[in-house]
């Protein structure tokens, strides 16, 4: 569960402060889907980011079941990253050396998974995605489906508590992206994870439990 | 995974690869060039001081010349001083003969005590000890002297007697050098940097004996071979062997070898000597041992080899010279700025291009040490592949060099005598000739040719540079991917 208290966050952009997020308080109950629109510069993806221990805040605190994640150095925040966090971006963010099957085996890298094993998982969760057939192929080598199918497989293969998807459908075509939705909901549904979407898109907004609106860094509670 | 990611990265990113392996590569074929060609040269330059002051030779010590006090006479202009009863008359020509041998103008003498002091010096482990002389003969013919003088009252009667019947006369001057030097004394000194061509060397049981050995170009050109005799300051010399230089074309320390008690004896330089030879143990002995005979011998001059070298001149000077100040400069410069810079750039830009790369394995929750770690091992694997390759250019650049064999002429001075033969006429009409013939300054000059050898110490050193080359690129480039927050990284390119 996320307990967000008075968060803030400002950036110094030469002379100018910029904030980002202002005195965010926010209670996310561990399992539920939220989707989180605004405005491009109104603070989504910097609010992501706190979620995802990413960065940490100007003020305030941010707390993920015990963890204070606003006080957790980089050392514990990237074993937190890597055990409960997963994300998904709307540039796919693969690794373009490696292929499709040890993209996803990045994840498990650092857990301390076996490589029998970790290929094997790898090997599972592409197949839940649909890409059982592609686990030798380059990102270059596929669609921009299917590459977000492999980023989705790196992300659940650890089976997260969490997943953050960062316009997720952004670089999709509308059928791609009701087709990329359905998968991560029903994954969410399968897996009981919490499942944060920040988005533009009001259609896939719409399929959130809760909407969030942060506009100028300031975040409400969506219709 | 790790070692996964790794070789694809490297396979996947080959233009990178290949840039910052080639760069490596060339810098280290130029030094691994560079420094076998430098020890061709030092190589070369050692042969050519070996011929002139000996193969084992590491040091040599001399007199240091100072001015002459007021009234002495010792080292001026050599005088041949003829009395009246003094040489033989016939048909009204008088003929006189004079030969003199001394040491030779530049060159200084001292006790051979010294040889003993350099001898007890620490870490000697051989020395000998020459004296350098000239042989200057002098021979003329000149009107008896019943033809010289007043011309007989009237004076119509024209002068006759002489070499050319007229009253004139004519003088011939013959000089070369000699060397005195201990028989025994093969190891090191002018000897030992001969090689004998005809009959024997000398031995230990020719001390004391008139006998000598010729170089065999003084000895073609005074058409003298091995048996015939030769005369030095009027004794009669057999000749039992000839010798000839190490290398093609240099001169060997003098025209004609004695040994030194015979040429103590006949300059009147008793217990005299002129140069101390000196071998150290080893060569890491050659600083402590000039350092203590500079203390024994205070009036001494002490040369190293290394001294010495700077006495070799022709191109092959101009080839050190250049190996010396610009090769190992530019294998420097290129080395820092073509790969070690290439690579290091090369990394860094690397990074900067994988900062998505970076930013989403820092998401995924990889920490900054693995990162780090996964850069730097491409970086130190990147390295030896340049470095196998530059060893390849390199062997082949030496091939090259080997194969072409360029060669250097090379001098190095030392005191020679004119042949024999020069002389000059003067006195009566039609007298005048060619000029004085004494002793002077040689040059020995030889064609070295250049070869590059490699050693072991050259191939470590190529690898070693891969190595750091790679490490460095390595450090710094993880430096910098570990610098990369991960909300920055991903909000760089959101």
């Amino acid at each position: 569960m996320y307990e967000l208290s008075n968060v803030t966050k400002t950036y110094e952009q030469g002379k100018r402060t910029v904030t980002a997020l202002s005195d965010v308080t926010l209670s996310i109950p561990d399992g539920q889907m939220v989707a989180i629109q605004g405005p491009t510069g109104g603070g989504k993806s910097t609010l992501l980011q706190m979620l995802g221990a990413l960065d940490r805040p100007t003020e305030g605190t941010i707390e993920l079941g015990e963890a204070n994640l606003s006080k957790l150095g980089d050392g514990k925040l990237g074993r937190i990253r890597a055990r409960e966090i997963s994300f998904v971006f709307q540039s796919f963010n693969l690794i373009p050396t490696l292929s499709a099957q040890d993209n996803v085996e990045t994840a498990l890298a650092l857990l301390g998974v076996r490589s029998t094993l970790r290929k094997e998982r790898a090997a599972a969760a592409l197949a839940s995605v649909g890409l059982g057939d592609r686990l030798g192929h380059l990102p270059t080598e596929l669609s921009g489906r299917q590459r977000q199918r492999v980023a989705i497989a790196r992300a659940l293969v650890k089976e997260p508590t969490v997943l953050l998807a960062d316009e997720p459908t952004g670089n999709l075509d509308e059928e791609t992206r009701d087709e990329i939705m359905d998968l991560l909901e029903g994954l969410w549904q399968a897996q009981g994870l919490t499942l944060i979407v920040v988005t533009h898109d009001t259609a896939v907004a719409r399929r959130a439990r809760r909407r969030l609106l942060i506009k100028k860094g300031v975040l409400t509670e969506g219709a | 995974m790790f070692v996964t990611y790794l070789r694809r990265e490297l396979a996947g990113r080959r233009k990178q690869t290949a840039i910052v392996a080639i760069g490596m590569a060339l810098a280290i074929a130029l030094v691994i060039i560079v420094n076998a060609v430098s020890s061709g040269v030092q190589l070369a330059q050692a042969t050519v001081l070996g011929s002139v002051y000996g193969v084992g030779t590491d040091i040599t010590v001399n007199l240091t010349p100072t001015a002459p006090a007021e009234g002495d006479a010792a080292g001026g202009p050599q005088k041949f001083d003829f009395g009246a009863a003094d040489g033989t008359t016939a048909d009204g020509t008088t003929s006189v003969s004079q030969a003199r041998l001394s040491a030779g103008w530049g060159t200084f003498t001292f006790d051979q005590a010294a040889l003993g002091t350099v001898s007890a010096v620490d870490n000697v482990s051989a020395a000998a000890a020459t004296l350098s002389l000239n042989n200057t003969t002098f021979n003329g013919a000149l009107p008896g002297s019943q033809t010289q003088g007043t011309p007989p009252a009237g004076g119509a009667t024209p002068p006759d007697g002489g070499p050319d019947g007229a009253g004139g006369s004519s003088f011939n001057v013959d000089s070369f050098s000699v060397l005195g030097l201990d028989p025994a004394d093969e190891a090191v000194g002018p000897l030992s940097a001969v090689t004998l061509t005809d009959g024997r060397s000398l031995t230990s049981t020719d001390a004391g004996a008139n006998v000598t050995v010729l170089d065999s170009s003084y000895a073609t050109t005074a058409s003298l071979a091995t048996g015939d005799t030769v005369s030095i300051a009027g004794t009669d010399f057999t000749v039992v062997g000839l010798v000839t230089a190490a290398t093609a074309d240099a001169d060997t320390a003098a025209n004609v070898y004695i040994p030194l008690d015979v040429a103590q004896t006949l300059s009147g330089l008793t217990g005299q000597i002129s140069t101390v030879y000196v071998q150290a143990a080893s060569s890491t002995d050659i600083a402590q041992v000039q350092a203590d005979i500079e203390k024994a011998l205070p009036a001494a001059t002490v040369d190293t080899q290394a001294d010495l070298a700077s006495s070799v001149s022709g191109s092959l000077a101009s080839a050190s010279d250049l190996v010396k100040n610009l090769g190992l400069w530019l294998s420097l410069i290129v080395l820092a700025a073509a790969a070690f810079l290439i690579a290091i750039l090369s990394t860094i830009s690397g990074v900067t291009r994988r900062t998505r790369e970076f930013g989403t394995l820092k998401a995924i929750g990889w920490s900054n040490g693995k990162i780090v770690r996964q850069v730097a091992d491409e970086s130190l694997v990147q390295g030896p592949l340049g470095g196998a390759a530059g060893i390849a250019i390199g062997l082949l650049g030496i091939l090259v060099i080997n194969l072409v064999a360029p060669t250097l002429t090379a001098g190095a001075t030392s005191v020679a005598a004119a042949g024999p033969g020069a002389g000059f006429g003067a006195g009566g009409p039609g007298g005048a000739g060619p000029g004085f013939g004494g002793a002077a300054q040689a040059a020995a000059t030889s064609d070295i040719v250049l070869s590059a050898p490699v050693t072991a110490s050259v191939i470590l050193l190529a690898v070693g540079l891969a190595v750091l080359g790679g490490l460095l690129a390595g450090v710094i480039g993880g430096w910098r991917a570990s610098r990369l927050r991960p909300a920055e990284a991903l909000r760089s390119i959101a």
